[in-house]
């Protein structure tokens, strides 16, 4: 099994057809798929807060939107994730490579990656942590759950994850 | 020509068309709500810096329909990579129209960098965007309206509020009403 392939199935299975980036290294291999996909509309942001904003027009527009983002995008997006997709009830997907955790080779990625859990905790937004062989199903359902009650979902794929096969 | 003024021009042009309008939070949002409420405008209650954003998934969404964000300079000093995102993106049914009075004007006017140094077309130009213009006054924003599609359109207005009331609607109002025009029909109907 391939970490981006299960994700980007997932994605796919999902209906997903709008997508932001902004990258990490654990998405190299997905942001090309999600690129060279047809029926996904992809684009790329300079920072993470744009994405939460562009995603939101998108799901105006009739679209069903996902952001991919490392988790220290997490901290510039919360004003929008609040004011935003909370207030006016916007679904969104929130695809995160959750640094800073066991397995990371550098410091100063270990303070914002222990945080970001407790960060999605206060703004209410369930996060997701499958491991490989439970990513395809987990990340369907969180998605289906969100965008019926007009909600957010947050997939953490940990170091660890990326590193299976 | 103060930010009301040029919300007139703009409602008078496109009020009565189905062009899908974003507004910006604070003083932009209201006054545009005073002028020319209707269905087809966005009125944004928080996430400052965002109309960009929002106009740019819009339009990528629904190519078919015309989209105007309404932005302001304190607005778009705060998001300037979105210039970026759009030049690359240039969708030729969006047009940002960029308010700049060269001040904070839902806070109190204290002044933005437009003010003093800065020109944002120059910096939508180093953005990356073809298309942008600078107007002044209302009879020019009303020429460049009638012909500018896309790209970026810097007004320059004098800074100061219109007295308006609060919008009378709730955040589920504002957006379960838009997305009755801006949902393609298989999605509202």
């Amino acid at each position: 099994m391939d970490p981006s392939q299960e994700v980007f199935k997932a994605i796919k299975e999902s209906n997903i057809d709008f997508i932001v980036s902004v990258p990490c290294a654990n998405l190299q291999k997905l942001i090309p798929m999600v690129d060279s996909d047809p029926d996904i509309i992809h684009v790329p942001a300079t920072r993470e807060e744009e994405g939460i904003g562009i995603c939101a027009g998108a799901y105006m527009g009739g679209k069903k939107p996902a952001i991919m983002m490392q988790n220290s995008g997490i901290g510039n997006s919360i004003n929008a994730l609040a004011s935003l997709n909370r207030l006016y009830n916007i679904p969104l997907l929130i695809i995160i490579s959750h640094r800073g955790v066991e397995g990371e080779p550098i410091c100063a990625q270990v303070p914002m990656g222990e945080k970001t859990p407790l960060l999605l905790e206060v703004l209410d937004i369930p996060a997701y942590k499958p491991n490989l062989v439970e990513a395809k199903k987990t990340i369907e359902k969180a998605t289906r759950k969100a965008f019926e009650e007009g909600k957010q979902a947050a997939i953490l794929l940990s170091i660890g994850f990326w590193r299976e096969s | 020509m103060i930010r009301y003024d040029a919300l007139e021009v703009l409602a008078e042009k496109e009020g009565d068309k189905d062009t899908l309008i974003i507004a910006n939070i604070g003083f932009p949002s209201k006054e545009l709500y005073e002028i020319c409420d209707r269905k087809a405008n966005f009125y944004m209650l928080g996430s400052m810096g965002l109309s960009s954003s929002i106009g740019l998934g819009l339009a990528l969404a629904r190519p078919d329909r015309k989209v105007i964000a309404i932005d302001g300079d304190g607005s778009v000093l705060m998001n300037m990579g979105s210039l970026a995102t759009i030049a690359n993106q240039h969708p030729d049914n969006y047009l940002l129209v960029i308010i700049d009075n060269g001040a904070y004007g839902s806070t109190g006017n204290q002044k933005t960098a437009t003010s003093g140094l800065t020109d944002l077309k120059k910096v939508a130009l180093g953005a990356g965007i073809q298309n942008v213009a600078v107007v002044a006054d209302e009879s020019d924003l009303k020429k460049k309206l009638d012909t500018m599609e896309n790209g970026v359109l810097v007004v320059k207005t004098k800074a100061r509020n219109k007295k308006v009331p609060v919008i009378h609607l709730c955040p589920a109002d504002i957006i379960e009403r838009f997305m009755e025009i801006s949902s393609p029909p298989s999605h509202s109907g």
